[in-house]
Order: structure tokens, then C-alpha cells, then sequence
């Protein structure tokens, strides 16, 4: 890395990135305190990051919390998640034009628009690159999100904390940034105001790093951002062990530990909206009331849903049991023989809105601790 | 993925419920194989994964046969000559007509599932020579249930072919088997060491048919099975249609009994 690829910011340096990025045509999409929780949304400057903000979170349980510093990333991640952007909740897919001779249909126009997102998580890069495994490859890429992704600026945060539900360390995704982003921010105290280590991932990234006002980095600018690092990774809330977890899922669909989750179970569908990776959709189709226009709308559907495996006749997974145990053996073991990858990030979304609290490590581990009590004699 | 518009240009009532309607393929060809299916869309109402029911040998005509069971299938059994749906596909894997190169072919099917299994009945019957025996097995719940009647008893007609045919219930005009189409698997001649098999109808069905040609000898790679669950996209994007970690839609919907063995054992998977 030579010095061209690093530099520290301060918070005004910080300003005038977002406000660089906004000016280069992007729509510039971060965190922000809102209804009590952090979302992210528009954002303008730093003054509409969440200053002095942390989060407290615990299975089914998510508060806003003071910080006794001015951190503009001392918390760690919300029930939002960039999918939100990049695989957005709803989108018209076509529209058809019905006359007497002819049914036509017309394509929604690839997005103009360009998303810069500041303050990505690990764990949430490598959620992205896990919905790039669904989405952009393959004979059926969607050109939809591959405009959307391809287009976007990714400003990513390496945690200085973990919180109570992370797992990132577990899963393998953090809580170092290693790639897929164009520019890194480490927040590390100096002072009465943090300051940014600023690092390059890309060549946009390297551009835009040479059009900010920054200084250059010093040894115990590094010490600092290496232990703030190390400080989350030795933090995590939680653990999971993914040693032989497809198997283990995969051959133990019988296990009691399923009917014993599905008595606590809503089936709500909470966790399938707040995962970053879950991308399962259903379509409503409608028509005008002259009969003369039709379109097609695509929206997050989520398998917990009775409807999701309707197939004439019933459901295929009519019971709750069958609806949880679809979702996590998905997640943590049939994702790879899908997707060469696990489902999961760690990111622990699904522990903390989860409405009562069901936590994804400890299932597992109740599977796998079952199985290892009874083969002992 | 958007739809091609096609006009329908001959529909025919097959049973009570069932429509069997063919699609213009508007100048060009349409050429698909034998198993795979087309998402086609009713004007308004949506879209639904319809298996093609025709002879893969005429790309120039596009068929399908559809049972009226819900809100968009009942609209594409309504559509009229001249009427026009939305076509995308075709999609996925088919039936491995070729890997029956001089083997012995059974064909099993149960009601509607003789409908995704007819376009390879076509190609067996087209190119007879390249295979053994060929039987085929029907099953449907009673004889006014039987689904391309005059069809089969066209083929049963055949030298070359064993057809046969079982109701679950029979009237006072039926004079043929009664009994579950496995039942007609133990009598048929064919030789177990070198046969494939394929099997299309309801899951429980495929299941117990794919066991009782397995108890006869055949292996149970040689056995292909075509499965059934909600599509929406028909591409690997929406996840309705995992069967454990197959997206049916893309993986499927024909596989192995020795793919599908233990998840069919499983319930709600």
C-alpha cells in the first residue's frame, strides 16, 4: 500500500467526501437516528450521521443508547440493510399495453440514478457479494441489479465495537474490511473530535481520496485503527461453530429441536426483512381499470409466509416447523450447495428483531450439542 | 425477464377441468425439450409455470395443457382462438430422452402428469428404433379422469408399445384395471437391468412408483422424476421453489429418484 492509498481525515474531510460525492452525481445513502433506531437514508453532511449514538442490542431487544464521545460510527448495524437499495422491497418489473391487434410489453428502464452508501459494514460487503451470487451472474443476471450495483460507491466503516448479536468473526466476515469497497474509514480518537484512517480499495476509490483534504498518516494513526479493529473482533456479542454445519442441518431435519423452536416461532417473517442476504421475492400482477394496462410489481416475499409454497391443493410448509427449519437449514447449509457460500454474515439482525428473541447460534448449537450427547455412551 | 406475446390459435377441452391450448409461435420457432415448461401470462391475472404438452419434433407449435385449479390457471384455460398471453421460457431440465439410447423405456404417469410426459412419448415414438421396449403406464382417479384418451388408445394400438391404463375408481362402463398405476409397474415387461424410467404426477405417486421400480430392479439413477412447487420468476431469483437445495425451477424440475430419494421421504420439505 503506498501513501497515495491512505490518509487521515477529520470530520470536516469527512464533510467534504460526502459532499464530493454528491456533487459527482451520487445519491449518497448512510446512517441516521430515526424512530429510534439507526436506519440508513439520505444523507446530506456528517451533521446527519448519528453523532454520539450507540446501539444496545440483544435477542429481541434494539435501544438507542448516548455515547460519552462524539463517534460518528460507535454503534453497529440497524434493521436496515443496503439490500434495501440495491434489491429494493418493491419495483415494477414491466408494464403490458393491451389494444385489439397487439399485447406489448415494455422493460423498466435500467436505473439512472447512482448510490454512494457511507459507513458499510464488513459483514455487510460480504452480504453484497453474496446477493451478486443471485442476482449478477449466470445466463439470468438481473440487468436491473447489476446497474444498481455496478453503479454504486461503497465508503465502507470497520467496527470499532461489536455489538451484543454479532457473530462476524464466526461467519468469516469481518470485522476488517478486506474488499469490495472503493474507500475504508477506521474511526480512532484523537482528542476532543475523532479523526478518519481513510484507505483506497479501488481506483474510484483512489481518485476521490486524492480530491479530499486530508494529512498523512502517522504510526499511532495505525496502532489505533489496528486495535480499534482488534478491540470488535475480541467483542463479539455471539459465536457460531460452522464446522460441518450443511450436514449437520441437512441430516437432521427430524431433530426435536425443530418443533421445540416452532412453539416459540410467529412466523412473522421479521428476520427474512432485516437479513441482508434473504432475497426471496413474490409478484403481484394488476391492471388498469379500463383493461387496456397491466403491470407486474415484484416485492421481498419471505417463506414464512403460508402462500410462499402454495402449490394447488396447499402449502408444502403449512407448519411453523417446517417454515423456521426451511429458512435456517437455507441459510447456514443448502446456500452452499446453491451458492457456494454460507447465507449468513453474522451480522445478528435476524437475533435482535427477531419479536421473541430467537437466536439463530443458539439453535445450532442446540442441534449440534444434541447430536454430540447422544453418541456418548 | 420480459414475456413474448403469442395468440393462441386452437384451444380443445381435454377433461372437465383441463384445457389443452396451442400457442402461434408468431414467425419464428419456439424449440424446447422434452420436461421443460413456459411461465405464460393471462393479460392482468398472472403469470403460471405451465408444462408444454406438444411434440418438440413441430417447433411450430406451441401446446400446453392446463388444469383450471386458480385464479391465472383458470384464465389461460378460458383464453379463445385469437386471444393473445405472454410466453417466457423455455425453462428448465427435461426429461433425458437421449440417455434411453437403446435401453428399455417406462413411462409412469398419473393424471395430469401425462401432459409433461407427451412430448417425450413423441420423441420415443418418432424415433422408435433407438429403444428397447417402451411401456406406458396411466394412472387417473376414474375413467372420465383419463387424460389424451383417444391418444392412448391410439398408441395401445401399437405393436411396438405396451399401454395400459388403471383407474381408482371405476364406473359401470370401465372394463379395465382398477387399482393405483404401481400396481400396473410389476406386470409390465421390460428389462430392469437396462431401463430408464420416467415417472410424472403427484409427488406421493412418483414416490411409491419410483420405490416399486426400484424393488423390480432398476437403478434408481435411471429413474427421473418430475417435480412440482410454486415458481414465480422461473430463473433462481424468487426462492419459491426450493426443494432442499434445488431451485426446481432451474435444477429441475426433472431429477433422480436417487437426487430426490430421502427429501421425498421428508415431510413439509
Amino acid at each position: 500500500m503506498t501513501s497515495s492509498d491512505r490518509a487521515v481525515l477529520t470530520r470536516d474531510g469527512l464533510d467534504a467526501l460526502i459532499a464530493t460525492l454528491a456533487a459527482d452525481g451520487y445519491r449518497v445513502y448512510g446512517p441516521t437516528v430515526r424512530d429510534g433506531a439507526i436506519v440508513y437514508d439520505d444523507i446530506a453532511g456528517v451533521a446527519d450521521l448519528p453523532a454520539g449514538w450507540t446501539d444496545e442490542q440483544d435477542a429481541g431487544s434494539y435501544r438507542l443508547k448516548r455515547r460519552d464521545d462524539d463517534a460518528l460510527f460507535g454503534y453497529v448495524v440497524g434493521p436496515h440493510s443496503w439490500k434495501k437499495y440495491l434489491h429494493p422491497p418493491r419495483r415494477r418489473l414491466w408494464r403490458a399495453a393491451k389494444t385489439e391487434e397487439a399485447l406489448t410489453f415494455t422493460a423498466e428502464p435500467e436505473p439512472a440514478e447512482r448510490f454512494a452508501f457511507i459507513g458499510v459494514r464488513s459483514c455487510e460487503i460480504a452480504a453484497m457479494a453474496i446477493q451478486d451470487k443471485v442476482f449478477a451472474v449466470g445466463d439470468y443476471a438481473d440487468p436491473q441489479y447489476r446497474a444498481r450495483r455496478d453503479g454504486a460507491f461503497v465508503v465502507a466503516v470497520n467496527c470499532g465495537e461489536a455489538g451484543g448479536t454479532c457473530f462476524c468473526v464466526s461467519m468469516k466476515t469481518g470485522p476488517h474490511v478486506m474488499s469490495g469497497f472503493d474507500l475504508s474509514l477506521t474511526e480512532i480518537e484523537r482528542g476532543d473530535l475523532p479523526v478518519y484512517l481513510i484507505e483506497a480499495g479501488s481506483d474510484a476509490g483512489r481518485d476521490l481520496l486524492a480530491r479530499l483534504p486530508c494529512r498523512p498518516v502517522e504510526a499511532n494513526d495505525i496502532t489505533a485503527a489496528d486495535a480499534a479493529v482488534a478491540h470488535a473482533a475480541a467483542q463479539m456479542g455471539r459465536t457460531l461453530e460452522t464446522d460441518g454445519i450443511r450436514d449437520l442441518l441437512v441430516n437432521n431435519p427430524d431433530h426435536p429441536r425443530w418443533d421445540e423452536v416452532a412453539a416459540r416461532c410467529l412466523t412473522c417473517g421479521n428476520c427474512t426483512m432485516v437479513c441482508p442476504t434473504c432475497f426471496c421475492t413474490t409478484t403481484e400482477d394488476s391492471s388498469d381499470l379500463d383493461g387496456g394496462g397491466a403491470e407486474r410489481t415484484q416485492r421481498w416475499d419471505s417463506c414464512f409466509t403460508l402462500d410462499f409454497s402454495y402449490i394447488h391443493g396447499g402449502s408444502v410448509r403449512s407448519s411453523s416447523k417446517a417454515r423456521y427449519r426451511q429458512w435456517m437449514t437455507h441459510k447456514l447449509a443448502t446456500w452452499w450447495d446453491q451458492f457456494d457460500t454460507s447465507g449468513c454474515v453474522g451480522c445478528g439482525r435476524c437475533i435482535t428483531w427477531c419479536p421473541v428473541g430467537i437466536d439463530i447460534t443458539e439453535e445450532a448449537r442446540a442441534i449440534r450439542s444434541d447430536l454430540t450427547r447422544e453418541t456418548k455412551p | 425477464m420480459l414475456p413474448v406475446a403469442r395468440r393462441v390459435v386452437r384451444t380443445r377441452r381435454e377433461l372437465a377441468d383441463v384445457w389443452t391450448i396451442e400457442i402461434e409461435p408468431e414467425g419464428d420457432s419456439f424449440a424446447f425439450l422434452p420436461g421443460q415448461f413456459n411461465m405464460l401470462y393471462a393479460f392482468g391475472v398472472g403469470e403460471a409455470a405451465i408444462s408444454i404438452s406438444g411434440d418438440p419434433a413441430e417447433s411450430g407449435r406451441l401446446v400446453h395443457t392446463i388444469r383450471a385449479v386458480g385464479k391465472v390457471s383458470e384464465a389461460l384455460a378460458r383464453t379463445r382462438p385469437g386471444d393473445v398471453i405472454g410466453v417466457r421460457g423455455p425453462f428448465g431440465v427435461g426429461w433425458p430422452v437421449e440417455a434411453a439410447d437403446g435401453a428399455d423405456v417406462v413411462v409412469v404417469a398419473g393424471g395430469l402428469g401425462l401432459a409433461p410426459l407427451r412430448p417425450a412419448l413423441y420423441r420415443l415414438f418418432g424415433e422408435r428404433h433407438r429403444f428397447g421396449r417402451v411401456v406406458l403406464l396411466c394412472g387417473a382417479r376414474s375413467p372420465k379422469d383419463i387424460l389424451f384418451r383417444s391418444e392412448i388408445e391410439h398408441w395401445r394400438a401399437r405393436l411396438d408399445i405396451e399401454a395400459a391404463v388403471t383407474v381408482d375408481h371405476a364406473d359401470r362402463e370401465w372394463r379395465g384395471n382398477v387399482g393405483v398405476v404401481t400396481t400396473l409397474i410389476g406386470r409390465a415387461a421390460f428389462d430392469p437391468s437396462n431401463t430408464v424410467a420416467f415417472v410424472c404426477g403427484p409427488e406421493v405417486m412418483m414416490r411409491f412408483a419410483a420405490i416399486e421400480l426400484e424393488s423390480r430392479g432398476v437403478r434408481p439413477e435411471a429413474i427421473h422424476l418430475s417435480m412440482e412447487r410454486n415458481m414465480k420468476c422461473a430463473i433462481g431469483h424468487c426462492g419459491h421453489c426450493q426443494f432442499g437445495g434445488d431451485f426446481v425451477c432451474k435444477d429441475g424440475p426433472v431429477a433422480t429418484f436417487e437426487q430426490l430419494r430421502r427429501r421425498l421421504a421428508l415431510r413439509e420439505i
